[in-house]
């Protein structure tokens, strides 16, 4: 929020953001206007609470400011509305609103209402993500636009679409029924995914000042999996998030430049957080009912368990990524599986497994693929051939920092050729 | 705005693809530190490094409905965009100095490339009338 605000209390605000958000929603049936009214609460909170002190009942004192702002907005329609905002006015937030007795199990309901409104299947990705970051999150409109890197007034806008796509679509505000609850699920799962990719793959150079959208991702999929601690794929997720971003510190060079798993300095791995990820998927794998996220965090599992990237367990890898190419459609999932069936079998095995991919239209001309075929060629002593695929693939990526790996990789490679 | 303009390699991938390893881990780490600074001391704006040419599509809307977008790379152009900064600045003399210390980022060998960059001034609101 400011840095006036210290970390206890700005963690504090974000946890109350989806309760406050969730009671005001349900007291004006707005959701769209709510969310404005609880974001102009929460900047309200961190520039007064620093000064002030904490309020006795900081959820109350939220609902109850952002509960003003709406009925600022709606004033002008409604009288009634307006002696409900005098009334209010006349008691201290805290005499007005003392939680619930059952406060604790209103708040964890609405954190997974919200979370299931926000990923609605109607919203595209990137929408669904801004609005999740924003109100599931509480990060502010600026955070969420300096962490992907576009102006705020963009970001603005496209909140506010997605708001206006939900209004649209006339999603109730409840928890969705038995029959769409595990395909709504799976987008829930799909949004927070994709919030820590983005943090993983572009936490890098000159974007240090970015919010950690891994650790948000993080902080929202422990959130979720508190509430459905049952279901083994939200489980599954969570423990491959904790199990990736555990090499985070190792990922990256002094210059920011990304290194590669079989180069990477495994001592500066996370070692309490790869606990915690296997401990959480070799509970969850047996609870049967296996999906893409328990098995591919299986596969980084095996990954961590590793102590030398010599060591790796390739067959497993390679039985976990052939389970996996069977449940999932995601072309990236057979690129992975034929890198370790030349782990196991040999490259010239995975090249070939390769040539059948390229026929793939989904994966032809993208840049993957000739990074992997670089790699393998590499691997069986085709420098040339190497280079060659690096080059084209660096051509071909459109991300900076992956550029400049298989830039590099090329000039390693060429360097080489002529010693 | 400052422009940085690279000659296009052979291919019309980027030069770089033939230098030693060494000597391009230099230059981009050059480039991290060149624009990190710039953010810290308050002067960047925005600062973007573009696709290579080879992805690039020209787009021209035409009359009888023609394709209107062509694949790059584009024979015609010796020099290409690689990236550009915007800074705000007090002066034009320190936008020079900010585009000469870009010029002279590391080349192979890890000599000064001295690459043209082309500075030019983004153009501001009218003002106000009284």
């Amino acid at each position: 929020m400011t840095d006036r605000l210290n970390a206890i209390d700005e963690s504090l605000l974000r946890d109350l953001a989806p309760q406050v958000l969730a009671a005001v929603t349900r007291r004006f049936r707005d959701f769209a206007a709510a969310e404005d009214a609880v974001q102009e609460a929460l900047v309200a909170a961190s520039v007064q609470w620093p000064k002030e002190g904490l309020p006795d009942n900081p959820s109350g004192w939220l609902i109850h400011v952002a509960a003003r702002r709406m009925t600022d907005h709606v004033r002008s329609e409604s009288a009634r509305r307006q002696r409900e905002e005098l009334s209010a006015a006349e008691g201290s937030p805290d005499q007005q609103f003392a939680p619930p007795a059952d406060a604790a199990a209103g708040e964890r309901d609405d954190t997974l209402v919200l979370l299931f409104m926000c990923c609605h299947p109607s919203l595209t990705p990137s929408s669904a993500i801004a609005l999740t970051l924003r109100a599931v999150g509480g990060l502010t409109t600026a955070e969420i636009a300096k962490a992907f890197l576009v102006p705020e007034s963009t970001m603005a806008q496209r909140i506010s679409r997605a708001k206006q796509t939900i209004k649209a679509s006339r999603v109730p505000f409840r928890l969705p029924g038995s029959r769409d609850r595990a395909s709504r699920l799976g987008a829930v799962l799909h949004v927070l995914y994709l919030i820590f990719n983005e943090g993983y793959a572009t936490s890098i150079g000159a974007t240090l000042q970015r919010v950690e959208l891994s650790s948000e991702a993080i902080r929202l999929t422990r959130a979720l999996h508190r509430r459905l601690a049952a279901d083994p794929e939200v489980a599954g997720l969570l423990a491959l998030m904790l199990l990736t971003d555990a090499r985070r510190p190792a990922r990256t060079g002094s210059d920011g430049e990304l290194i590669s798993l079989d180069k990477q300095d495994r001592r500066l791995w996370d070692r309490a957080v790869i606990a915690d990820g296997t401990a959480l998927i070799s509970r969850t794998l047996p609870m049967g009912a296996v999906g893409p996220y328990q098995l591919q965090a299986a596969i980084a599992a095996v990954h961590d368990e590793a102590p030398r990237y010599e060591e790796t367990d390739w067959p497993q890898i390679l039985a976990l990524y052939s389970v996996l190419q069977r449940i999932s459609s995601n072309p990236m999932v057979s690129l992975n599986r034929a890198v370790a069936l030349a782990m196991v079998h040999g490259a010239a095995a995975g090249l070939e497994e390769l040539a059948v991919l390229e026929k793939d239209t989904s994966l032809a001309g993208h840049y993957r693929l000739d990074a992997v075929k670089a790699h393998l060629r590499e691997m069986s002593g085709d420098l040339q051939g190497a280079i060659d695929c690096y080059t084209i693939a660096a051509d071909r990526t459109t991300s900076v920092p992956e550029r400049e790996y298989l830039i590099s990789q090329a000039a390693r490679l060429a360097g080489s050729d002529t010693a | 705005m400052l422009m940085m303009n690279a000659p296009k390699g052979a291919s019309g991938d980027w030069g770089v693809m033939k230098w030693p390893a060494e000597d391009l881990k230099a230059h981009i780490g050059f480039m991290k530190r060149f624009t990190k600074a710039l953010s810290d001391a308050g002067e960047l704006v925005a600062a973007e490094g573009l696709a290579s040419p080879g992805q690039a599509r020209q787009v021209r809307a035409q009359p009888n409905g023609a394709p209107p977008i062509t694949d790059g790379p584009f024979a015609e152009t010796k020099e290409f965009l690689a990236g550009y900064w915007i800074v705000d600045v007090d002066s034009q003399a320190r936008a020079f100095e900010i585009a000469a210390g870009a010029s002279a980022a590391p080349g192979p060998g890890g000599k000064p490339l001295n690459m043209p960059i082309e500075v030019r001034e983004v153009m501001s609101a009218p003002p106000v009338e009284a």
